[in-house]
């Protein structure tokens, strides 16, 4: 009798087990390379959802993650698409959050996730081209489109009432794609853009590109560069030479480094960032500071969002299959449903498993729109007395 | 007044950056043209030198803000310039004895001394690195203006502002000085003629009785400073950051090129020359035309000639065009 006992039991165990499996999901981020200091931070985010999940022991009758992760570098797209291909060929991943920047995410998308039906979600590629592109339903993003941040900056430079700028752009995907975007929001709003010209980071000199800017005009001078880059060349030539007295700062300038170098020099100048707050991204510190990593991180809650977002369609579809899932991924992240917050992903899953419809919030405040990309908050920041303050979300 | 406003803007965003700007080159292009005179190669570690030698200045810059010394409005690191010259030269005297000297004893093809060159190069890149790091560091002290723009544009009450920072005054006087030093001593000094003979005709120098190691050493001793001193005012100017300096390589040889490899006159008329075409040809003159043109005329476009991302392809064209038509550059160097 003991022994049938012991067998029956052990008969259920090994049939439990064969139902839950253990679910690899990829990490692609730009661990080496030009954004090496943001990967650790992002990827510390994304594990802490796939840990949260698998131990809640409730994803898929009992299922755990596993994360895998790969180098995409940020700028090397050859670099990035071999690290897919092995995350997904030899590793076997069922869902990425990746990449990282805007070109090495577009080809890996094409050349590896696409024909294989991969689900990526990318914490952080922010170009607007992909939007448009074609991706089967296979990609999204947690963050907004520069498109987006076009129009956010639009409103912001109006609600100063100026109406003439300059822009000038470092000269890659993310710089272009930007001034073009605000140039176009801009101009649609009634504004005018009296130049828009790019500058190359790591110049020796930026005299002949201050100059132009300040022939063409304009009552502020809008730099979508870096502030470590050639972004904080032009603006030293164009306060010292008195061309622009007001200045608008898109993400890539907004840092400590603006504070320390120029300081009062700036006061009156403003920006925006892509950033939220509210209950979802408080609650989202506090687990990653128990977590033991830094969850001011940029772009590190959108990781954990991505990461989350993945999880929770996996259950909604009742699969780990990409094909099955990836329909379920606006379902999960937007109204209508039980709102969810970071460190509440065990009571989703209960909650989808019930059959109940969520409306994931997560550290971002998530909220799909188009293609599949974050409609996303913006900070807005403005200089007094030398410091960077926030002057509202929107 | 609408003339004065031209002028001014003419002056504040051309005339006065490329001043400087050319300054800086021009200091950079008289070492490298110093090199090719004496040692007959052309030095590619020689933006690396600059870096080097700017980041010991900072370095010395530092200790020497923290002792509490200063020069009231100039920069701390004009103090600390003589010191930082000195663990330069000392470097590349021991890369001489290590690297090139062995290179001469076998009378290497000049081609080969310029890889070597390269290869030194990449050593002192690492090396500045190692010491002081990869990030952007501001280290100019004192007063920042003799003009500012602000205060200009009250007193005057001109439309058009006028800056002029202490930087650009400081690398002017400091370059003409240094000019006139570099000049002093290679005319009217023993050692300088020497210098001049042995770069003249090597063969008959070393016949009269010239000792070749003692001009190798002097040669190597100015361009260490000429390499620091240029380094540092490009620092003081904008900023020091270990990877500009190696894009600085290429304005500076085409400057020393166009005005004539191993002719110094040539290399302060290339830099000044390289300069002012970058500034001044992708200049937007819609502002100044705007001043000067009558009511109604107007210019609606930025009156630019070429935009502003071609402005190396304008000293590179330069550059071409003198090498077709005169090959030892403007002033009479030697053939590339």
């Amino acid at each position: 009798m003991k022994k049938l006992l012991l067998a029956t039991a052990a008969t259920a165990l090994v049939a439990g087990a064969a139902q839950a499996e253990e679910i690899k999901m990829g990490i692609s981020l730009g661990f080496t390379g030009p954004l090496e200091s943001m990967s650790p931070a992002m990827a510390a985010g994304a594990e802490l959802a796939m840990k949260e999940v698998s131990d809640s022991g409730k994803l898929l009758d009992g299922s755990t993650v596993t994360p895998v992760r790969a180098d995409s570098t940020c700028i090397d797209a050859a670099a990035a698409t071999a690290g897919v291909e092995r995350l997904i060929t030899s590793d076997g991943v069922k869902g990425i959050v990746g990449g990282m920047c805007s070109g090495e995410t577009t080809a890996s998308l094409q050349n590896v996730a696409m024909p294989n039906g991969i689900v990526m979600i990318s914490p952080s590629a922010t170009a607007p081209a992909l939007s448009t592109m074609e991706d089967n339903g296979l990609f999204f993003r947690t963050s907004p489109s520069d498109a987006r941040q076009g129009v956010v900056m639009t409103e912001i430079i109006m609600e100063h009432g100026i109406n003439e700028v300059a822009v000038t752009y470092t000269n890659n995907d993310y710089g272009k794609g930007l001034a073009d975007s605000f140039q176009a929001a801009f101009e649609a709003a009634g504004g005018k853009v009296t130049i828009n010209t790019a500058h190359d980071d790591g110049k020796a000199d930026y005299s002949a590109e201050v100059g132009a800017l300040a022939a063409a005009g304009g009552q502020a001078l809008v730099i979508a560069g870096y502030v470590d880059q050639g972004g904080s060349g032009i603006l030293r030539g164009a306060i010292d030479s008195g061309a622009f007295e007001t200045f608008v700062f898109p993400d890539g300038m907004v840092g400590g480094a603006l504070e320390t170098n120029f300081g009062p020099e700036l006061t009156g100048s403003f920006g925006q960032l892509p950033s939220s707050e509210g209950e979802g991204k408080d609650k989202f510190l506090e687990l990653a500071t128990a977590a033991g990593f830094d969850g001011t991180g940029v772009y590190s809650g959108e990781a954990y969002d991505a990461a989350a977002l993945i999880m929770l369609a996996m259950q909604a579809a009742g699969t780990s299959d990409p094909a099955a899932y990836k329909e379920k991924i606006m379902d999960v992240a937007n109204a209508p449903g039980e709102p969810i917050l970071p460190g509440e992903l065990g009571k989703a899953l209960e909650l989808l498993a019930a059959g109940t419809d969520i409306d994931y919030v997560g550290a971002t405040s998530v909220e799909l729109i188009g293609a599949g990309e974050s409609a996303g908050t913006f900070r807005e920041i403005e200089f007094k007395d030398g410091k960077i303050e926030t002057v509202k979300y929107r | 007044m609408d003339i004065l406003n031209a002028l001014v803007a003419v002056l504040n965003y051309v005339v006065i950056p490329a001043s400087s700007y050319g300054a800086q080159l021009a200091l950079g292009a008289l070492g490298v043209t110093l090199i090719y005179g004496i040692l007959r190669f052309s030095n590619f570690a020689h933006g690396d030198t600059m870096a080097f030698g700017t980041a010991f200045t900072i370095l010395f810059t530092w200790a020497f803000q923290a002792m509490g010394l200063s020069l009231g409005p100039l920069p701390t690191a004009l103090i600390a310039l003589p010191f930082g010259i000195a663990v330069t030269a000392g470097l590349v005297l021991l890369t001489d004895r290590m690297v090139y000297s062995y290179y001469r004893r076998v009378r290497a093809a000049p081609v080969i001394l310029v890889m070597v060159s390269v290869g030194v190069m990449f050593v002192m890149n690492g090396l500045t690195r190692f010491i002081i790091g990869v990030d952007e560091i501001q280290f100019a002290d004192g007063a920042r203006f003799v003009i500012s723009a602000r205060e200009f544009r009250a007193a005057t009450g001109l439309a058009e502002p006028l800056s002029l920072r202490s930087s650009q005054v400081i690398t002017l006087v400091a370059a003409a000085l240094v000019v006139w030093a570099l000049f002093w001593f290679l005319n009217r000094t023993r050692t300088g003629k020497s210098m001049r003979a042995f770069s003249d005709n090597e063969d008959l120098a070393l016949l009269s009785g010239i000792n070749p190691n003692r001009v190798v050493a002097v040669t190597w001793v100015i361009a260490a400073a000429l390499a620091t001193t240029a380094g540092v005012l490009y620092g003081l100017d904008k900023s020091f950051k270990a990877f500009n300096y190696f894009q600085l390589l290429l304005p500076i040889f085409a400057s020393a090129i166009v005005g004539g490899l191993g002719n110094p006159l040539g290399a302060i008329a290339g830099g000044f020359i390289i300069a002012f075409s970058e500034v001044g040809v992708t200049y937007a003159w819609k502002k100044v035309l705007g001043y000067l043109a009558p009511a109604g005329l107007e210019p609606e476009g930025l009156m630019q000639l070429l935009s502003t991302e071609y402005k190396f392809a304008v000293s590179f064209a330069i550059l071409i065009i003198v090498l077709l038509f005169k090959p030892t550059g403007l002033f009479k160097g030697k053939a590339v």
